[in-house]
């Protein structure tokens, strides 16, 4: 069995059971364990570009040191987690004057010395552990109940393509990994305009009104090219397609259409 | 002595983003791509023309700072690489980094929670709005 660090993030633990739980039953039964890191701590949900912003970043920083020191990748399922991750991560590469700083930081706590940390860590999201890893055709060989006749539509938002520099998961314009996921299940997938397109993010605090114009457009186009269904990874996008977009149109998450698929949950 | 302050708010600004806003050609596809668009007096190709020519104080009065999603479609879909988005938040950064200057604090959140709400909201309103 293989073994993987796992950054659930504090959502998963709150709103987003679903993800969180079917991710690790789906995991053992593709063959690798997610491995809680202990003492984890929110990752700030959104990664602040500016270069002298240190200490918000710290916990993401922590985080990925302690994958290392277990000397395992670490996987997130959240969008919003494995964007501050892979960014964190990748500032602590490529940026010496923040590395430094930050390292002053984590290398001089109280509670036991911590290595210096310089971008060591391969941060997957569990999209890249299923195709990259795993691989999506290990996925449908353990495929019980495939999702025959599903017309589904894939919802990256923004956080899980870019910025692509760093996020390297996908062409932003033109994703492939959650169509090849869909497929990987049995179902069929729809390719609209609007599926990387922002649902209005954390604006739903501030502007509902905003929010609810950018959730229903999304919806509306996917609905309009033939889905049933959309699937997403971040438990924000669902709220906001959920509550604040005008369209019926159901939003699940993935992990929940690969437990099914799995035979772990019951359609 | 006004104008010393605001050159040195340009010059950090540049250094905290990293963002060269020379490189801009005005083709304006930052501000076509913006899903905050319709809500900002100052649209993302505006801030990057304000901050090449030294124009920080609309911008850093501006509720247009407050805007911006983080959702990173002008900084992959710049032709030359500007980056918008970065600037807008050095500029954010600036103006709630002094003390009191917080846009959103933790007492105004109850009002504003329902029982779906990820913390993820919470959490990204507080990091972009408040020091």
């Amino acid at each position: 069995m293989m073994k993987v660090s796992y950054f659930p993030g504090c959502t998963l633990k709150t709103k987003a059971k679903q993800l969180d739980i079917y991710a690790r039953a789906c995991a053992e039964v593709l063959g690798v364990t997610l491995e809680e890191l202990p003492d984890w701590q929110c990752c700030g949900g959104v990664f602040n570009t500016s270069k002298d912003e240190i200490a918000t970043k710290l916990s993401a920083v922590r985080a990925l040191s302690a994958a290392g020191k277990a000397g395992q990748p670490l996987v997130s399922i959240c969008s919003a987690c494995h964007n501050v991750l892979k960014q964190t991560n990748a500032a602590m590469q490529n940026d010496s004057e923040f590395a430094s700083h930050v390292n002053h930081y984590i290398t001089q706590t109280g509670q036991g010395q911590m290595a210096p940390y310089h971008g060591e860590t391969t941060v997957l999201h569990y999209l890249e552990l299923l195709r990259d890893v795993i691989g999506f055709d290990k996925v449908k060989s353990c495929v019980k109940y495939p999702l025959t006749g599903k017309k589904i539509g894939a919802y990256y938002g923004c956080l899980l393509l870019r910025p692509s520099s760093v996020m390297a998961m996908d062409d932003p314009e033109n994703p492939q990994i959650l169509e090849e996921f869909i497929r990987a299940i049995g179902a069929e997938p729809v390719i609209y305009a609007m599926r990387n397109e922002c649902c209005g993010g954390y604006m739903t605090l501030e502007e509902k009104s905003l929010a609810q114009k950018k959730s229903t457009a999304v919806l509306d186009n996917a609905s309009s090219a033939g889905a049933d269904l959309l699937v997403t990874a971040c438990p924000l996008c669902k709220y906001n397609l959920d509550k604040n977009g005008q369209n019926p149109l159901p939003v699940v998450y993935f992990t929940e259409l690969l437990a099914e698929a799995l035979g772990i949950k019951e359609a | 002595m006004e104008q010393n302050k605001m050159a040195s708010l340009n010059t950090q600004i540049l250094r905290m983003s990293g963002v060269n806003p020379r490189k801009c050609m005005r083709c304006g596809k930052c501000s076509g791509t913006c899903p905050a668009y319709d809500e900002m007096e100052y649209h993302p190709h505006q801030f990057v023309h304000m901050v090449e020519t030294g124009d920080i104080a609309s911008l850093l009065q501006s509720e247009s700072i407050y805007k911006c999603l983080s959702c990173f479609a002008c900084v992959e879909r710049c032709p030359r690489g500007v980056e918008p988005a970065k600037l807008i938040e050095a500029i954010r950064s600036l103006k709630t980094r002094p003390v009191g200057q917080n846009h959103i604090t933790p007492d105004e959140i109850p009002a504003l929670l329902d029982e779906d709400l990820p913390q993820q909201a919470i959490v990204s309103a507080l990091r972009k709005y408040m020091k």
